[in-house]
């Protein structure tokens, strides 16, 4: 069963010098993963000001700037899993730095046939 | 064997049936179909080839193939669906050696399945209700005093994030079990009063209700011998104890200190004195058996006049430390009364009137005009009965205030 957890935090929650150690975790929870083959995708992202939104009604695209959500807690990174159950999603979920200081959000995935 | 036969295994195992395919299917839906399917093959069977020599067992195979057969229809009409073969896939090759202490453990898995923190706790009692105890949604609805419809919904709800989020059938790891453990005891003591409680609906029901809720906390502590299930346990045999004696023939409550205590189980009350021991002696114990040893003092007492107060006042204090919750603090108050004088306790209820938190709880105005009648002051207790009346929601309830505000003015 294939999960994404999505990490929800503000944006200043890991001040610089404590933001790379975090992620140095990150990276070491993904090897883990890795061996234990539930590793399918890991990032975090850039701050939510880079973000742009795009929609398409009626045949017309428009564009705005910034995220989709005006709120204080933004996807600041995901992680794609594939593990048996909820359980061990969430066992997962409460080894990534960012859930000490955010909250991390497990959605299970459809998976569609015929896809690439 | 005749249809009369299988009914009663239906009635009393069908909710084993339920768990054990449940577990070998994952998913709610289809394993509540593979059930009827395998009773009405048992109907149309046993009569002519047998009973067999486990029914429980035989249900859940032939169950199973049902499920089986049902999957390959399904998947044959949607061939492109990789998570219907890769379940069908599962299911045939699940474990088939299905030994009576699995079906046992099956209910509890299912238990801990539907509490499961990811389930939004409004959903996990009426979820539990349905698919453990096997109640009608109508049933669930009246006992929550909501529409069926309403409670409907929050079911399917409950079924599709088990579904969907593959929340596993397990008895969690003993590592996770502290954290599991409270929402399954706070939805068996919830199953419990919803039997025990006079409240409403057929009283058969109701004893059933209470019934499964002892069977289920009797398979948790055969499971885990931990000192507040046992004490759960024991709280709940100690309530049943005098299920007799709380009620009157017309259906009207019967206070505490007016039971005939001669209707009191002893045998229940002897198994409940024995967990909560065992339980205080374990010092891990917490609400229940405290709870449950307040429940065992009351049981000790002969008559309603010897009962041990400064125990039981010495009990709420430990209780408060652990849970200080206004209702404990209420209790509290009305062992002070007892031990002391009715004026200490009525200060002390009044303090915690005066700060609000139980302005809408009955029985705290209910408690207040006893002690206020008791003191001489009929003018305020008719008041204070009164306030408990407009806040009283259940008939018995208000036929107890009703009675008691008539013996007031014919006084």
């Amino acid at each position: 069963m294939k999960y994404i957890l999505l990490i929800y935090s503000a944006e200043d929650v890991w001040p610089p010098d404590e933001l790379e150690a975090a992620r140095e975790e990150s990276v070491r929870v993904c090897h883990e993963l890795n061996d234990q083959r539930q590793y399918l995708g890991a990032a975090p992202l850039y701050p939510a000001a880079t973000a742009t939104c795009v929609t398409v009604r009626d045949g017309i695209r428009s564009i705005s700037d910034g995220p989709y959500a005006e709120t204080k807690e933004h996807i600041a990174g995901y992680f794609l899993i594939d593990v048996a159950n909820l359980d061990e999603a969430i066992a997962v979920a409460a080894r990534i730095p960012g859930t000490t200081r955010g909250i991390t959000e497990i959605r299970p995935i459809v998976e569609l046939p015929g896809l690439p | 064997m005749s249809s009369g036969e299988v009914e009663e295994i239906y009635r009393n195992d069908s909710r084993r049936v339920f768990a054990t395919l449940v577990r070998l299917l994952g998913d709610f839906d289809l394993a509540e179909e593979a059930m009827h399917e395998a009773f009405a093959a048992a109907v149309d069977q046993w009569p002519r080839q047998g009973t067999p020599a486990k029914p429980v067992s035989w249900l859940v195979s032939t169950g199973r193939f049902k499920a089986v057969d049902m999957m390959r229809r399904r998947v044959r009409f949607n061939e492109l669906q990789p998570e219907m073969a890769r379940r069908l896939a599962e299911i045939e090759t699940a474990n088939q050696n299905l030994a009576q202490q699995d079906i046992e453990d099956d209910r509890l898995r299912l238990i801990f399945t539907c509490c499961h923190p990811a389930i939004d706790p409004r959903v996990q009692v009426p979820l539990t209700l349905r698919e453990v105890c096997g109640l009608t949604t109508d049933e669930i609805a009246r006992a929550f005093l909501t529409t069926p419809p309403t409670m409907a919904q929050r079911i399917v709800r409950g079924k599709a994030k088990i579904r969907d989020a593959r929340i596993p059938y397990v008895i969690p790891a003993m590592a996770d079990l502290p954290e599991r453990l409270d929402p399954v005891l706070s939805v068996i003591y919830l199953v419990f009063n919803e039997g025990y409680s006079a409240s409403s609906g057929s009283s058969l029901t109701r004893v059933d209700l209470s019934d499964e809720a002892i069977r289920l906390a009797w398979l948790l502590v055969d499971l885990l011998p931990d000192p507040e299930v046992m004490g759960l346990l024991a709280l709940m045999l100690l309530h049943e104890s005098r299920r007799e004696a709380r009620l009157d023939a017309s259906g009207d409550i019967i206070l505490l200190e007016e039971q005939d205590r001669g209707l009191w189980n002893q045998g229940l009350i002897a198994e409940g004195k024995r967990l909560v021991e065992q339980s205080l002696r374990s010092r891990r114990f917490g609400v229940y058996t405290i709870q449950a040893a307040i429940s065992a003092v009351h049981a000790e007492a002969k008559l309603a006049s010897e009962t041990d107060w400064a125990q039981i006042v010495a009990l709420y204090d430990v209780l408060l430390r652990a849970d200080s919750s206004p209702v404990v603090e209420l209790n509290r108050a009305v062992a002070i009364a007892m031990r002391d004088d009715i004026a200490s306790g009525l200060s002390i209820i009044e303090a915690i009137l005066q700060r609000g938190d139980l302005r809408d709880y009955y029985l705290a105005h209910s408690a207040r005009g006893e002690f206020l009648l008791r003191i001489g002051d009929k003018k305020q207790a008719k008041r204070a009965f009164e306030h408990a009346l407009s806040l009283a929601k259940q008939e018995p309830e208000q036929r107890f205030l009703r009675k008691k505000l008539e013996s007031i003015e014919c006084n």
